[in-house]
């Protein structure tokens, strides 16, 4: 098992006709995802690479039956692709785009929330997700990623950092450990799915045995995840938390990662997190090395 | 995007939020010549984007031409809390009843805007907060709903400001949810909010953080981008259009992606250095961008060495290698350089770079190993 996607996750790419639509709509397909449809209301009829491009995502879904999008529209237009996506009847909406205003992200989450409550935003401003082996949504490189063998300890992985997501693929997979899937939230101030949704889901996932959580400076949903493992998870949870060292009141290059008014430090966070049974690596090799020894001692 | 005071106000009395009649000046015959134009009282105010500078002697009441003369010559050029006085505003003076506090921002965990509101204005809103909590009214509004007549007027209630004000708070704050919400504020606040012996309801003070990520929609913020307060460091990082932070050390650091860059800044720490500044160069890591990446690093004198920290994902590891020696090209450095480099052909990656190494630049293979490496390297 998996969680939010696996091969069977029929996928529309809003903006697959754009260059970097193209391009990873492609590599996704090459990986194995099923990249059903795009979308462009001025190319509708033409296909990209034997994609068939339709108006609206509506109309997409009409035609295929998919029931994910993975938006690569520039920032301005996401308020309105990711409203497309959700009215258009797909239940889960990746956002890989970065730069959306906070405004934007505020309202529509709170939009979807309310008309469209079984839908599940991904995003913006992340990488994707990638369930190995089964279906890779998003901009992560695939072959990074050790694909879950049956009766081996398989790990999930939710982040809100890109290259620290890779890094952690990477480590498990040069240590022979299996990912169910692999969740980057994105560092933006208003993602559309917390940790707490993946860590829910991971917890409930027969496949999944252990959880990596990557975190970083800036607001308090590694605290809020804390509780959670506290108090709901019976999985060994094993985190890392960049920005120890990031000065107060400064955008560590994500929008969310910043530390305002005392609050939001690594520090708060990676006590929070001990506190709540988690392991925490003071670096991204020691995570995966205390991951590898958790994973031995199932 | 933190705009100073002056720049705030502006913002405030386009959304017809009142304000002080004022001008923003930077000589002292301007300031005489504002304070003319004004009409006496007026308080002269030194632009800085940080707090505490009335304690610190940056604003001062003017009853006549020479006191303005006086009092500008003095602040203009003062030094607060490390930041120089290059903009005076000249402002009307206010006669003062009440004074209290107001502002709108996002609430991360609630994921609404939070709306606070005191009595106790004129002071740090955190000192409140940590002494008299429930000093403080908070209202949490749905991006979705947005903020109605009826809920400001309940909120102003249970804030208990004088009955007199209830009016002008009002219709000021819908007119600051406003303001947040169209001109894209991750802040807006009123510090103080004034009640005149007139009854009348008045922003004092204005401090505004607008969403750079808004600029698409709002062309006229491109000013306040001339504006920001960035060392030099910063600024020729903001030019080449690369996500830099100035740090205080020695240790130069380029690595890709936000989450890899913050770590590397902790992991030189973590063994014993001082990074000199945190510098995401995104995903591609190509010459072009690695040798603007090093020209920023270049310049920074307290540069003792750099670290390259790149983890191939998509692109490949032999095309971050070409990229690094193409910029070594084109970029003379000084300093001893440490490379770490992981990922997606990372191998093929080393092998492009192995013919290149030398005591001034070498290859680790672990984070934790170049790091220290780079460390050592900083100290001879």
């Amino acid at each position: 098992m998996s969680i939010f996607v696996d091969e069977s996750t029929k996928v529309i790419y809003q903006g697959l006709t754009g260059s970097q639509g193209r391009f990873y709509g492609l590599l996704n397909r090459e990986y194995g995802t099923q990249v059903v449809a795009g979308t462009n209301p001025k190319k509708a009829g033409t296909d990209v690479d034997g994609i068939p491009v339709h108006a609206t995502v509506g109309e997409a879904v009409e035609a295929t039956g998919a029931t994910a999008s993975c938006i690569f529209i520039p920032a301005p237009g996401v308020r309105s692709a990711v409203m497309e996506a959700a009215e258009g009847g797909v239940t889960f909406i990746v956002a890989i785009t970065e730069g959306v205003p906070a405004q934007d992200e505020a309202w529509f989450f709170n939009k979807l929330k309310r008309d469209f409550p079984d839908v599940q935003l991904l995003g913006p401003n992340c990488p994707g997700i990638i369930s190995p082996g089964k279906a890779n949504i998003g901009i992560t490189a695939g072959h990074i990623a050790k694909a879950p063998v049956e009766g081996e300890k398989t790990v999930g992985i939710v982040s809100r950092s890109g290259t620290l997501t890779y890094q952690a693929l990477y480590e498990l997979k040069l240590n022979d450990i299996g990912v169910s899937t692999c969740v980057g939230i994105g560092g933006d101030p208003v993602p559309g799915t917390s940790f707490i949704d993946c860590l829910e889901r991971f917890e409930a996932d027969p496949e999944t045995d252990a959880v990596m959580m990557i975190g970083e400076i800036g607001g308090s949903a590694e605290e809020e995840a804390a509780e959670f493992i506290a108090s709901k998870m019976s999985k060994p949870v094993v985190s890392y938390i960049a920005g120890v060292t990031a000065p107060p009141g400064k955008k560590m290059g994500h929008a969310g990662a910043i530390v305002s008014g005392g609050k939001g430090t690594a520090q708060a966070k990676m006590d929070a997190l001990r506190a709540a049974g988690a392991e925490v690596g003071l670096n991204p090799t020691e995570a995966g090395r205390l991951m590898v020894e958790v994973v031995k001692g199932l | 995007m933190d705009l100073y005071e002056y720049q705030g106000k502006q913002f405030f009395a386009r959304y017809g939020i009142p304000v002080s009649p004022g001008e923003a000046v930077t000589t002292v015959d301007d300031a005489v010549a504002a304070a003319e134009r004004i009409g006496y009282p007026v308080v002269v105010k030194a632009q800085v984007q940080v707090g505490g500078r009335g304690k610190a002697g940056g604003i001062k009441l003017a009853d006549s031409a020479d006191e303005v003369r006086t009092h500008a010559g003095n602040i203009l050029g003062m030094d607060i809390k490390g930041h120089t006085v290059e903009t005076l505003w000249i402002e009307l003076a206010s006669d003062i009843a009440e004074e209290y506090y107001a502002s709108f921002t996002l609430d991360r965990s609630a994921k609404k805007h939070l709306g606070m509101l005191s009595a106790q204005g004129g002071v740090e809103i955190e000192a409140v907060a940590e002494e008299n909590p429930d000093a403080i009214a908070k209202i949490w509004v749905d991006p979705v709903d947005g903020l109605t007549e009826q809920q400001a007027r309940a909120w102003v209630e249970a804030a208990q400001l004088d009955p007199a004000a209830t009016d002008g708070a009002v219709d000021i704050l819908l007119k600051l949810y406003t303001a947040y919400v169209e001109g894209d504020a991750d802040l807006v606040e009123i510090n103080p909010l004034i009640l005149k012996p007139t009854g009348e309801v008045h922003a004092l003070d204005a401090k505004v953080t607008l969403d750079g990520n808004s600029l698409f929609r709002h062309e006229d913020y491109e000013v306040y981008e001339e504006t920001q307060v960035r060392d030099e460091r910063e600024q020729a990082a903001h030019d080449k259009g690369l996500q830099y932070v100035g740090l205080d050390g020695f240790v130069g650091i380029i690595a890709n992606g936000a989450g890899l860059a913050m770590s590397t800044v902790d992991i030189v720490s973590q063994v014993g250095g001082e990074p000199a500044n945190f510098l995401d160069i995104g995903g591609g890591a190509s010459a072009e961008v690695m040798a603007g990446a090093l020209e920023v690093i270049n310049n920074d004198a307290a540069v003792r060495s750099i670290f390259i920290n790149i983890f191939g994902g998509i692109t490949k590891g032999e095309e971050v290698a070409n990229g690094i020696v193409t910029a070594l090209g084109r970029v003379q450095i000084d300093v001893p350089i440490v490379i770490r480099l992981d990922g997606t052909n990372a191998d093929l990656g080393r092998e492009i770079l192995e013919p290149h190494l030398s005591d001034k630049l070498q290859m680790q293979p672990t984070m934790v190993d170049a790091a220290e490496t780079v460390v050592a390297l900083a100290g001879k």
